[in-house]
């Protein structure tokens, strides 16, 4: 587009917008770039004053006090389990149901899809403690099953995938295979699945860092060290009674860094994710 | 000739619609695993919850009806009352000026002219890809109680007097919601600006033409366009906020549950189940924070709702 006619080029106001805009992403990068200063850091790095603000060389001893701690890389383990689970069972289901309401006549459907839509608004408060007891009394507490099993009910995925089946996908085309017989799950595996995988990046990055990030239900079932997603085991860094920052931070900036480097490679198909998944 | 006509299509319609009775059947399998899920975790705890708030009990022995009972006691309790101040309090700024301040920066990173603006829009996103618990235990060491803590620090330069950021009224509130401010930030910017990118070029070079400010076309065409994206943040940020526990309970550590500077609904519920062992009582708190989730988004789809409309009505 061309430039607006009569708008100065760097007028007060632009330098403002500039200004504001610096300081809003500074604000942003800077925790991160602390989280690692105190990563490299002792902890009595913590007290000095001025604050420190330049990298020091305790990157390997701090990382080897968290090891001490928590069990670091079974955790990550685990919450790769978890999420990689939950991300696939959601994709499976929510692109079959998505399909079937878009795709099929059902009588009742439209029902059944505001019910489903109306899960939306129920808070996961609600039912924590008959889902803990569930959990407990099936004698599951402390199993990553128990970990993922609230977050195969994904509402939001099977709106989303009907929203993209019956907008990608032409009805020709189904028309046309059930012609030549096929079998709906074959419709579903040879037609609509190549069509929807754009929409299966979308839906599993949402999926996959929404489960990442999780708390209150992993903290709630996961009581052995053993079985921690890495969000527990890093809480759990927090609760001595003097804590050592550098050691803490250290757990930190290791348990961010994985998600931060896929963030950055992909940082488009994040952002175009979210902003779809709102927008649908 | 006839007969054979009139067979043929009876045979075909039968076959046809045991085939549509397949069909349907499959259709029904198909969107059935989501119905079946639901009934187990959660219709079936949604409605043991609401039984469980008439009842005493510690997990272990036997119920007891009691009424009403958990209600009042929860309802006489100063603490209850104290989460859902700092609950209402935290949920206020944590998310009102985010949203303010997101729709800024969405209309900024919307100008045609404005220069490295991938960059501005991935530093401003990345705080939300980091977990809840990796922010509040980045925060807890900025506003750590220490003299020499960085907060404290950067408001000395000032001529500002240390503050106990998580043993003090407003130092906790003031730090809890700086995290939420931080986190979410560059998600309602992202959506503000997916929905201005939905609003068309046109309409802007016509109010161009008519001599409209930037202003005035933010104030009557983004803002009014804008409307369901605002309701939709609005409305997640609400249910968010009533919701909030990870940030105040990570923040806190061990002292999570022994003091009340944040005490949030979802923590009082959290300590009565599992700290207490008092699962009554908890799931009374838990149906009264999803009737303040109710009115609390009510309250705020209308307040949204009467937001940006168009003067030329008054």
């Amino acid at each position: 587009m061309s430039r607006e006619v009569g708008a100065k080029k760097w007028g007060i106001s632009r330098i403002g917008m500039y200004l504001f805009l610096s300081v809003i992403s500074l604000f942003s990068l800077f925790p991160f770039y602390w989280m690692f200063v105190m990563a490299t850091r002792p902890s009595s790095a913590y007290n000095s004053i001025p604050p420190t603000v330049i990298p020091g060389n305790q990157l390997v001893g701090n990382f080897q006090k968290v090891l001490d701690m928590i069990p670091f890389f079974q955790s990550l383990l685990n919450t790769l389990i978890v999420c990689l689970t939950v991300t696939i069972v959601v994709l499976f289901i929510s692109s079959l149901a998505g399909f079937a309401f878009a795709k099929m006549k059902l009588p009742g459907k439209n029902m059944l899809f505001f019910i489903i839509l109306f899960t939306i608004v129920i808070p996961p408060q609600l039912g924590l403690i008959p889902q803990y007891l569930l959990v407990a009394k099936s004698g599951l507490l402390d199993h990553l099953f128990a970990a993922m099993i609230l977050f195969f009910l994904n509402p939001l995925g099977i709106f989303l995938m009907r929203q993209y089946v019956s907008e990608a996908v032409p009805d020709e085309l189904i028309e046309a295979a059930k012609l030549d017989g096929c079998s709906n799950f074959r419709i579903y595996r040879s037609i609509v699945l190549p069509i929807i995988l754009p929409a299966f990046a979308t839906l599993g990055i949402i999926v996959f860092t929404s489960v990442w990030g999780e708390f209150l239900w992993q903290f709630t079932v996961l009581r052995d060290p053993e079985s921690y997603t890495i969000q527990v085991a890093l809480a759990s860094l927090n609760n001595t009674f003097k804590v050592d920052f550098g050691m803490l931070l250290s757990g930190v900036f290791w348990a961010t860094l994985p998600l931060l480097i896929v963030f950055l490679l992909f940082n488009k198909l994040f952002i175009s994710s979210v902003a779809e998944g709102s927008i649908k | 000739m006839v007969s054979l006509d009139e067979n043929q299509k009876k045979v075909q319609s039968k076959r046809f619609s045991s085939e549509e009775m397949k069909n349907i059947l499959s259709g029904y399998l198909y969107i059935s695993p989501f119905f079946i899920i639901f009934a187990i975790i959660g219709l079936y705890p949604a409605i043991f919850s609401l039984i469980l708030a008439f009842q005493k009990w510690n997990g272990l022995g036997e119920m007891e009806f009691v009424g009403l009972n958990n209600f009042k006691v929860i309802l006489s309790d100063p603490l209850f009352w104290k989460s859902v101040y700092n609950t209402i309090i935290l949920g206020l700024m944590g998310t009102a000026p985010q949203l303010v301040v997101g729709l800024v920066l969405a209309f900024l990173l919307n100008l045609t002219y404005l220069r490295f603006k991938a960059f501005f829009r991935v530093t401003i996103f990345m705080p939300y890809i980091t977990s809840m618990v990796a922010v509040a235990l980045v925060f807890s060491v900025f506003f750590s109680n220490n003299e020499t803590a960085l907060v404290n620090y950067l408001i000395g330069l000032f001529g500002f007097d240390p503050v106990n950021w998580k043993t003090s009224e407003w130092g906790a509130k003031i730090a809890i919601s700086t995290m939420v401010f931080w986190r979410w930030l560059g998600y309602n910017t992202i959506i503000y600006l997916a929905g201005m990118q939905s609003i068309s070029n046109e309409l802007y070079e016509a109010s161009k033409i008519d001599g409209a400010s930037k202003l005035q076309q933010l104030r009557h065409i983004t803002i009014p366009l804008l409307k369901p994206f605002i309701l939709l943040t609005v409305f997640f940020s609400t249910v968010g906020a009533m919701q909030l526990f990870t940030e105040p309970t990570v923040f806190l550590g061990n002292t999570a549950f022994a003091r009340d500077e944040a005490m949030t609904v979802v923590m009082y519920l959290y300590r009565d189940a599992f700290k207490l062992s008092s699962f009554g009582t908890a799931s009374a708190a838990a149906i009264v924070l999803l009737l303040f989730i109710v009115c609390a988004s009510a309250v705020n789809m209308m307040l949204t709702q009467g937001f940006g409309k168009n003067r030329r009505g008054r």
